[in-house]
């Protein structure tokens, strides 16, 4: 179980998040939402240790983990999906794989993870994560990526941008497949109905506060009444064949 | 009777443990030969004038490899030797030279191999070529390698070139000359720790129509090292040529890269591409949150960026 107390960040003098507190149940599917620039990203990253908070704490399993580097909290079983996947000069699909394994892969073993995100694995296990490869590529293969760490907390932030030439139906399924056989908690930062839908729990962070949380059916009839952008239009409008 | 420390060297720079026991070799150890081997396809001459060998390979020769190490174990000994490479028509072939220094002593082990090819139509050669140095010594290891390729018509060269650790100064000097359809591709890896240097320069001539080139270094430069990338990529028909630097620096290195490409023919086509730059933080980052420690995720950017 993840929790967050009282936890606030500011930067340049802008205060980005103002006391926030959550409680991630383990096993439960969750969705971040909220309007651009509310906060969500910075939360994700506070989570991963990548951003430090300027006050409240972070519990794991209810340990105190908010002085913890990004390493023990990796160690200590968080996965983080960036939203705009890091290139490689030389690293390939396959080292990044088998590293986020924790252990030797065969090749086949790590094709498998390349095939759950529509990938022909033969096609790029040995490529190179550099600059030949798209950004939707970039994407599903960072999906791979923390698939394969199997932790018990996951966070996704925006896995559905750049998904362009994959249905995106094929993209629920894997997070459904992947809750139901790693059986950790995942924590996805979208703005898409489709992944709303699946959602046990639905959080709003809006201009750095939790402004609601519930199921989705709680949430979403007051979303529309929250200033969204036109990012979640587009997913509401978004339609799956 | 090969000392061990001339067997380690032998299979760091040429992957072999000994003496072979066939194909075409010649290995020379602080200025002489330790073995030589000729085979029906690949004949190996001495120089009359002692200076070097000639590797011949027939042409038509298909799948074979020939071996030329050179390696030094004596300090205050500067080994020169120039061979040279004529590649029958038609012929594909693996070379592998590479220089290994071990120099205990004070002094400074210096060895500089001047290689020529000469490629022939439509023949096919890989050279390989990897550079260590190494002793307890306070002596200087020194390399200065030279390759400068004859590629006649629809020829394929593809040279790999590596130095990683213990030379302590280099200056690489590689040219070439293509001719129509001829195809060079140099890869070259370098990484200098404390006060080494290295200097790489490229020369290329690209002659013929639809010949082309491609030039690409990756290099790290770490404590108080200091490298030179120099390119020259001339087009003088319709071409292509690309050179490519791309170098990672840490501590107090020091990068320098003067990239230039002259297009003499209005249908040459020429690109050149230069970063340099510390690791990305974000690289990092990524790396940490898989549960690696900012150490390893340092020291696998830098194995990959140099595999």
């Amino acid at each position: 179980m993840l929790e967050l107390k009282n936890v606030s960040f500011s930067a340049d003098g802008k205060e980005i998040l103002k006391n926030i507190n959550l409680v991630i149940e383990d096993e439960k599917f969750v969705v971040m939402t909220g309007p651009n620039g509310g906060g969500k990203s910075t939360l994700a990253k506070i989570i991963a240790g990548i951003q430090k908070p300027v006050s409240g704490q972070i519990l794991l399993d209810g340990q105190d983990i908010t002085d913890w580097s990004i390493t023990k909290r990796a160690n200590s079983g968080i996965s983080f999906a960036f939203q705009q996947p890091v290139r490689f000069k030389g690293v390939t699909v396959k080292d990044l794989i088998t590293l986020a394994s924790g252990k030797a892969l065969s090749t086949a073993a790590a094709c498998e993870y390349l095939s759950e995100v529509g990938l022909c694995a033969k096609d790029y296990i040995d490529r190179e994560i550099n600059g030949s490869l798209s950004g939707g590529e970039l994407k599903r293969i960072e999906i791979a990526t923390v698939m394969a760490r199997k932790t018990k907390l996951t966070l996704f932030d925006e896995p559905e941008a750049g998904i362009d030439l994959w249905s995106f139906k094929n993209l629920i399924d894997v997070f459904e497949k992947m809750h139901g056989e790693i059986k950790g908690s995942i924590l996805i930062i979208s703005h898409q109905e489709r992944i709303l839908d699946i959602a046990d729990q639905v959080v709003v962070i809006s201009g750095g506060e939790v402004s609601k949380v519930g199921t989705k059916e709680e949430v979403l009839p007051g979303l529309f009444g929250v200033d969204l952008g036109c990012k979640y239009f587009k997913g509401v409008s978004y339609h799956v064949e | 009777m090969l000392s061990d420390i001339i067997k380690n060297l032998l299979a760091e720079v040429a992957g072999i443990q000994n003496i072979p026991t066939a194909g075409a070799f010649n290995i020379r150890s602080n200025g002489k030969s330790a073995g030589r081997n000729s085979t029906e396809t690949i004949q190996i001459i001495p120089k009359e004038d002692g200076s070097g060998i000639d590797i011949i390979v027939k042409p038509g020769t298909k799948n074979e490899s020939v071996h030329i190490p050179a390696l030094v174990t004596e300090t205050d000994l500067h080994d020169v030797v120039y061979n040279d490479f004529h590649i029958g028509e038609g012929a594909d072939v693996t070379i592998v030279a590479g220089c290994g220094i071990h120099n205990c002593g004070s002094g400074i082990s210096q060895h500089d191999g001047i290689h020529r090819f000469f490629v022939g139509k439509n023949a096919k050669i890989k050279y390989i070529e990897k550079h260590i140095g190494e002793g307890d010594g306070d002596g200087q290891n020194i390399i200065n390698p030279q390759t400068h390729i004859i590629a006649e018509e629809n020829s394929y060269v593809e040279m790999d070139t590596v130095q990683l650790k213990g030379v302590d100064s280099t200056k690489r000097i590689s040219s070439a000359k293509l001719a129509e359809g001829a195809t060079v591709v140099i890869k070259e890896k370098i990484m200098t720790h404390g006060s080494q240097y290295a200097e790489t320069s490229f020369d290329v001539d690209l002659d013929g129509a639809g010949s082309s080139a491609k030039l690409i270094s990756r290099s790290v430069a770490r404590d108080n090292s200091r490298q030179l990338f120099r390119s020259k990529l001339s087009g003088n028909n319709a071409c292509y040529g690309h050179s490519e630097c791309d170098a990672i620096i840490m501590d107090q290195g020091i990068v320098a890269a003067e990239p230039e490409i002259i297009a003499n023919n209005v249908d040459a086509s020429l690109i050149h591409e230069a970063a340099i730059g510390k690791i990305a933080g974000e690289q990092l980052t990524k790396l940490m949150t898989l549960g690696l420690t900012e150490k390893e995720a340092e020291a696998q950017i830098i194995n990959g960026f140099l595999k």
